[in-house]
């Protein structure tokens, strides 16, 4: 089955850019990608950049409306995420625990839709 | 001519007791081997439920058949793939199942024991944890919708959508009908224990609800699993807590109605075949060497027992270790209480006033609070608290107590001697 991990931070409490923390995240995503490639279930993921770049949209009425900001006025925002090919929730649930983010947001495990039941 | 009605029916009825006793009795059996293979427990109960159906007719016409669980898995397997045959067009896959269904029908008397995997699905970590007991309720102990909607006073409806809720979760998000693997096996664990021990503390507060007990419904899930999975110390810690506190069941409302903490119990009521089997367990677990909560809290029950009065400087040191598998602000509560008792109880009312924040709208907090204050001496304070903590208690035995602590404290319960 293949599943999403989605990252959402809350940035005041993600370690700060040069700091040892920081370096230690880095290091702690660089392992879990590893792992995740060596175990052959990475299919994919990217970061995002802050919420301070983000633009949404909406239709309403047939007139498109734009607005400055990220959908959600909450604390911890999506910041990436990767998808994964794994047996069950449970292996799902395993390499959302390696993501260094867990320790000070949430990692959020949704399976994908599956278009082509017959497979 | 004129018996032959009344006969058909009393046949009917006697079939109709036998089938209730089956499906009541054997449901999560039946279910949990139907899963084996249908790995999807709507369409499971569903077709057990046809047969059931088919089960009423057929029995009543020809009689009983040798093995009822066998005769109702044998068409429970068919009505799942008749209705999975008209779901669907995928043909191999419905081909891969009654084939394997066929291999498993030649030993249908002999029904292995799979409940197992079926408990460690209805008590998997990503359900909500009232979904968790509603659901190994339903499908593990055979308690009907309706009864479990009584005993969480919801709605029969709600309690339905919440039972459909959960089982399309599992089916979606990929929770599978299997044991876990070694590398999961901590947490998976620690999951099923801490909902079976739900069930059993919310029977044990509420007292026998109508005709299900939810202290037996727990023991019965734990004695289960401690048998499909011997030698497992968390698994004989947590049988050995429920034993040891079911014990003291009978003696803790007394004579007035209210409750009775350990200490004042007539122990001549204890369950003393209770109290000699969790004892035993408990020390079989600790002969594992592998602590864990249950088995702490196991050992704390069974210091609140010890002969003349309860260990309390053991019990504080306990709740200390029990604070490094669980750091939460009850234990915090509880192990200050226990430290109160075992006479430190200045620095106790300390560590329970900064748990304000956490624990405010938690009744026991309250009840802890007055009680400490009445140890240190501040009585008034104490009867506020008593006050608040009687408000918040929703449960009759626990308020008369809690009365009788509040005039025992009161200025005027001293002037009266």
């Amino acid at each position: 089955m293949q599943y999403m991990l989605l990252i959402y931070n809350d940035p005041s409490k993600e370690p700060a850019y040069g700091t040892p923390d920081f370096q230690k995240m880095m290091a702690e995503f660089f392992a879990a990608n590893e792992q995740m490639k060596a175990d052959g279930v990475l299919r994919g993921g990217e970061g995002l950049k802050g919420i301070e770049t983000a633009t949404s949209l909406r239709i309403k009425s047939g007139k498109v409306e734009t607005m400055d900001g990220p959908f959600a006025e909450t604390r911890e925002h999506l910041g990436g995420y990767y998808v994964i090919d794994v047996k069950d929730l449970d292996a799902a649930l395993k390499y959302a625990a390696l993501l260094p983010s867990a320790h000070f947001g949430t990692i959020e495990v949704r399976p994908l839709m599956d278009y082509n039941p017959a497979g | 001519m004129t018996t032959a009605a009344p006969q058909a029916s009393a046949s009917a009825i006697a079939v109709a007791k036998v089938l209730d006793h089956v499906m009541r009795s054997d449901r999560g059996r039946l279910l949990a081997s139907l899963l084996a293979v249908l790995r999807n427990l709507s369409l499971a109960e569903e077709a057990l439920q046809e047969a059931a159906v088919s089960a009423m007719n057929h029995w009543s016409r020809s009689g009983l058949p040798q093995s009822p669980q066998a005769w109702l898995l044998t068409v429970a397997r068919r009505k799942a793939l008749d209705r999975l045959r008209g779901a669907t067009r995928e043909n191999k896959k419905v081909h891969d199942m009654s084939y394997l269904m066929a291999q498993e029908e030649e030993d249908a008397d002999e029904i292995p024991d799979e409940r197992l995997r079926l408990i460690f699905a209805c008590c998997h970590p990503a359900l909500e944890m009232k979904s968790r007991v509603a659901l190994t309720l339903r499908a593990v102990c055979g308690v009907t919708t309706v009864e479990i909607a009584r005993l969480f006073l919801d709605q029969e409806a709600t309690m339905g959508q919440r039972l459909s809720r959960a089982k399309a979760k599992i089916a979606a998000a990929g929770i599978r009908f299997e044991v876990p693997a070694s590398e999961y096996w901590p947490m998976r664990l620690e999951a099923v224990l801490t909902t079976i021990y739900l069930i059993f503390t919310t029977g044990y507060v509420a007292g026998p609800v109508e005709e299900r007990d939810l202290c037996q419904e727990a023991e019965y899930l734990i004695r289960l699993i401690n048998r499909l999975r011997p030698e497992e110390a968390e698994i004989e810690g947590a049988l050995a807590m429920m034993l040891l506190t079911a014990a003291r069941r009978a003696a803790r409302i007394g004579q007035d109605g209210a409750s009775l903490p350990p200490t004042e119990q007539d122990r001549g009521l204890w369950d003393h075949a209770r109290i000699a089997e969790g004892r035993a367990l408990l020390q079989q677990a600790m002969q594992r060497h592998k602590p864990g909560p249950f088995q702490i809290k196991a050992a704390i029950a069974d210091c609140q027992m010890a002969d003349p009065a309860p260990d309390w400087p053991q019990i504080a040191l306990l709740y200390q270790s029990l604070l490094r598998h669980e750091p939460t602000p009850i234990v915090m509560l509880n192990a200050a209480v226990a430290a109160a008792e075992a006479g430190h109880a200045a620095e106790a009312l300390r560590v329970v006033e900064s748990l304000v924040g956490e624990l405010a709208g938690y009744q026991p907090w309250h009840a802890a609070r007055a009680a400490l204050l009445v140890m240190t001496d501040q009585k008034s304070e104490a009867c506020l608290a008593y006050k608040q903590a009687i408000d918040m208690t929703s449960h009759a035995a626990e308020a008369l107590f809690l009365q009788k602590q509040l005039i025992s404290a009161s200025p005027f319960a001293v002037r009266r001697r």
